[in-house]
């Protein structure tokens, strides 16, 4: 495969790694956003050849992890709702909300499908004219041009029994959250590749000007992984914190305009609640009024409820850095892939399920 | 036969079944023990030890590139009874229809099923049908058993896996679940996708005939895949398997759908693939053996049973690191960006 084979090469990686041993000149942590990139690092065994005096923290960037227990209550009370059918992402369906989860609730007889594309939720509505069809918008930039994309859609082709569930969120919010935290000592970022092709590497220049923070866009591959890290150890040891891309193939500085301008003209900015971080302000994105009728929430007048958090799971701590999935006293026992009592452990992205698939001694 | 689609009829023994049976089953699966329509069929006895075993299909779609479910259900039983070193005998046909079903459809699949008997040399000697309300089922669903015999000197079990043996995989990995993932999903991808479902009793003759003390161990990592299937020969012999990442062989289009819907090869099922456990010292000729083979062509040593650390599946990467394979949790789900 062009543009992926070549970054996993053995011959080119294994140099990289030597050249990333003597990168390191003082102690460093790195986090690394997105829960792509935390699942690259385990698959490619990149951990395990880090050079003495590189740590790595998994961050906040898995957009199922930090969906929180009442957003999944909502939406698993919507499935119970007669004539209402969930489009869904995969990931979502095992996540446990406060009593249950989506494919508890899919056992029960609700109906739910597991969906590729929000616009494949749009073909479900258009072919079952009896029912509504609520696609679950839970994402970061990278999905919401899409779903952006689908409204549009519905609304051309005049569909009306076709909302989206929008709690789409944005990266620089919860990141200026984490970094204002003093709990967490990170000096450098490996931004997040896919949604950097969206809203570009240039939005980081802030976090390295205000915080004095590393940063280094950067792909999926093995050579793209060692790449960010090398660049990250030198920008830090010459202490020279800025902005870099290894990542050109796909992300530009001003990221795809055309996708931005349509979220613009679906979404605006509004307070959202994170899993593990609360209610950040501006850093959701909710449906314009103009497009109310497609959006979930209106049509249906949902109103979240507050829950607790289940007792003794650590995710909260976990996704601001704070906390390594194997100090949660119920990693690994309460709380497994197979029985997921936190989201982390449940989405395919999420740092306890990595840990978990590719870290157990 | 007149009707287009099944009827509740054709599950109540009687005219409808009898019609359904002669009309369809037996113009396709004839042979002299089916024929005779007794209550259950009398094998002749044969030499060595019997093996015997049962699966259920319930794929969907029920037709896919690369074969249906009817092709399936016979590879399958086939291929649990090779895995243990068996010949393969006979099969039982269980069938399961939901009222409604096309008739079209079901004489595709019976004739299918007969193509791949026939292939395979093993009749279907003994069957049964049910129709179950529409909606109370999906279509058809497919049970079949199988019996075959193993001769007296081969004795094949994960719990024989030895340290320092080598793991053979006898082809490409992923090419089935990745066919059926992307046609539930409707997403089409370039390249030929499709299913590799296949009989591997004749490979395991051709092994077993050339080295029937080397090889420890055959399993086929159908659910679960190549991961999961190594997971349980690593518990079973007590051993740490280590494999090469860049030793697994996988189709670009694979690799690319797996891109694609965020899968990894490794835990996506086989139909037609073996995971062969053979001795240091005889496992290039197994190799070789294998390459002689349709079955077994791309067949590739993937790894090594070691005595270091616990029972569990290693993979060393490029980059000279290491990561532990887990079996799998759960259905593989798409990811979400």
């Amino acid at each position: 495969m062009k543009y992926l084979d070549e970054y996993r090469d053995s011959s080119l990686a294994r140099p990289l790694v030597e050249a990333l041993k003597t990168s390191v000149t003082k102690p460093l942590r790195i986090m690394e956003v997105c829960g792509s990139h935390t699942m690259a690092i385990f698959r490619n065994g990149i951990r395990s050849i880090l050079p003495r005096g590189m740590e790595l923290i998994s961050g906040p960037g898995c957009p199922v992890c930090v969906t929180s227990s009442a957003h999944m209550d909502a939406f698993i009370s919507m499935a119970d709702e007669p004539g209402v059918r969930l489009a869904i992402f995969g990931d979502l369906f095992r996540v446990p909300g406060s009593n249950g989860s989506l494919a508890e609730a899919s056992s029960r007889g609700a109906k739910v499908n597991i969906v590729y594309s929000p616009m494949d939720g749009l073909e479900i509505a258009r072919k079952n004219p009896d029912e509504h069809v609520v696609f679950l918008g839970v994402g970061f930039e990278t999905t919401t041009p899409t779903i952006a994309a689908t409204i549009l859609a519905a609304k051309n082709q005049q569909i009306t029994n076709f909302t989206v569930f929008s709690t789409q969120k944005t990266m620089l919010p919860p990141m200026r959250a984490l970094l204002d935290d003093p709990n967490l000592k990170i000096d450098g970022l490996i931004c997040p590749g896919h949604v950097s092709s969206i809203i570009g590497s240039s939005v980081w220049e802030p976090l390295a000007d205000e915080y004095g923070l590393a940063c280094v866009v950067g792909g999926f591959e093995t050579a793209d992984l060692l790449k960010s890290l090398i660049l990250l150890a030198r920008q830090v040891g010459e202490g020279r914190p800025r902005v870099e891309n290894v990542y050109p193939r796909a992300v530009s500085p001003e990221g795809n305009l055309r996708a931005r301008q349509m979220v613009e003209e679906i979404f605006e900015p509004a307070d959202m609640e994170w899993r593990g971080l609360g209610i950040l302000p501006g850093s959701g994105l909710k449906i314009r009024d103009k497009y109310c009728e497609f959006d979930a929430e209106s049509r249906f007048d949902i109103r979240l409820q507050a829950v607790e958090e289940p007792k003794g799971c650590k995710c909260g701590e976990i996704l601001k850095g704070i906390c390594s999935p194997r100090e949660c006293p119920l990693f690994d026992s309460r709380c497994t892939p197979a029985n997921p009592i936190g989201p982390c452990m449940v989405s395919s992205e999420g740092t306890c399920a990595a840990y978990y698939k590719y870290g157990r001694e | 036969m007149s009707e287009k689609t099944i009827l509740l009829d054709h599950g109540s023994g009687g005219l409808a079944s009898q019609k359904l049976i002669s009309d369809l089953f037996l113009k396709h699966l004839d042979n002299p023990i089916l024929r005779s329509l007794e209550d259950s069929a009398i094998l002749e006895n044969q030499p060595g030890r019997l093996a015997f075993t049962t699966d259920s299909y319930v794929v969907d779609p029920i037709f896919f590139p690369g074969g249906d479910i009817g092709k399936l259900a016979v590879h399958g039983t086939i291929n649990d009874l090779a895995m243990r070193g068996a010949k393969p005998l006979c099969l039982s046909l269980g069938l399961i229809l939901e009222e409604g079903f096309s008739l079209n459809d079901l004489e595709l699949i019976i004739v299918s099923i007969s193509k791949a008997c026939n292939e395979a040399d093993v009749p279907v000697v003994t069957g049964d049908t049910k129709v179950v309300p529409r909606g109370k089922g999906d279509k058809i669903f497919i049970n079949t058993s199988g019996i075959g015999f193993v001769a007296t000197d081969i004795s094949i079990s994960s719990q024989h896996a030895k340290e320092g043996d080598k793991v053979i995989l006898s082809g490409t990995m992923g090419d089935h679940g990745i066919t059926i993932m992307t046609r539930q999903a409707g997403i089409s991808v370039q390249g030929n996708l499709q299913s590799d479902t296949m009989p591997l009793h004749r490979l395991v003759e051709k092994l077993l005939k050339e080295l029937p003390r080397d090889v420890h161990t055959l399993r086929d990592p159908t659910r679960g895949g190549v991961a999961s299937t190594l997971n349980e020969i690593a518990e079973n012999s007590g051993l740490c398997i280590e494999l090469s990442d860049e030793a697994l062989p996988v189709r670009p289009e694979v690799a690319a759908a797996c891109e694609l819907l965020g899968l990894e090869p490794l835990y996506l099922a086989n139909e037609g693939k073996c995971l062969a456990i053979v001795s240091p010292e005889k496992a290039e000729q197994a190799l070789e053996i294998m390459h002689g083979t349709p079955e077994g062509a791309d067949a590739v040593i993937i790894g090594t049973l070691t005595a270091t650390g616990s029972s569990r599946v290693i993979i060393n990467t490029p980059v000279g690191g290491t990561r532990v394979v887990s079996p799998l949790h759960g259905e593989p789900l798409p990811r979400i960006c």
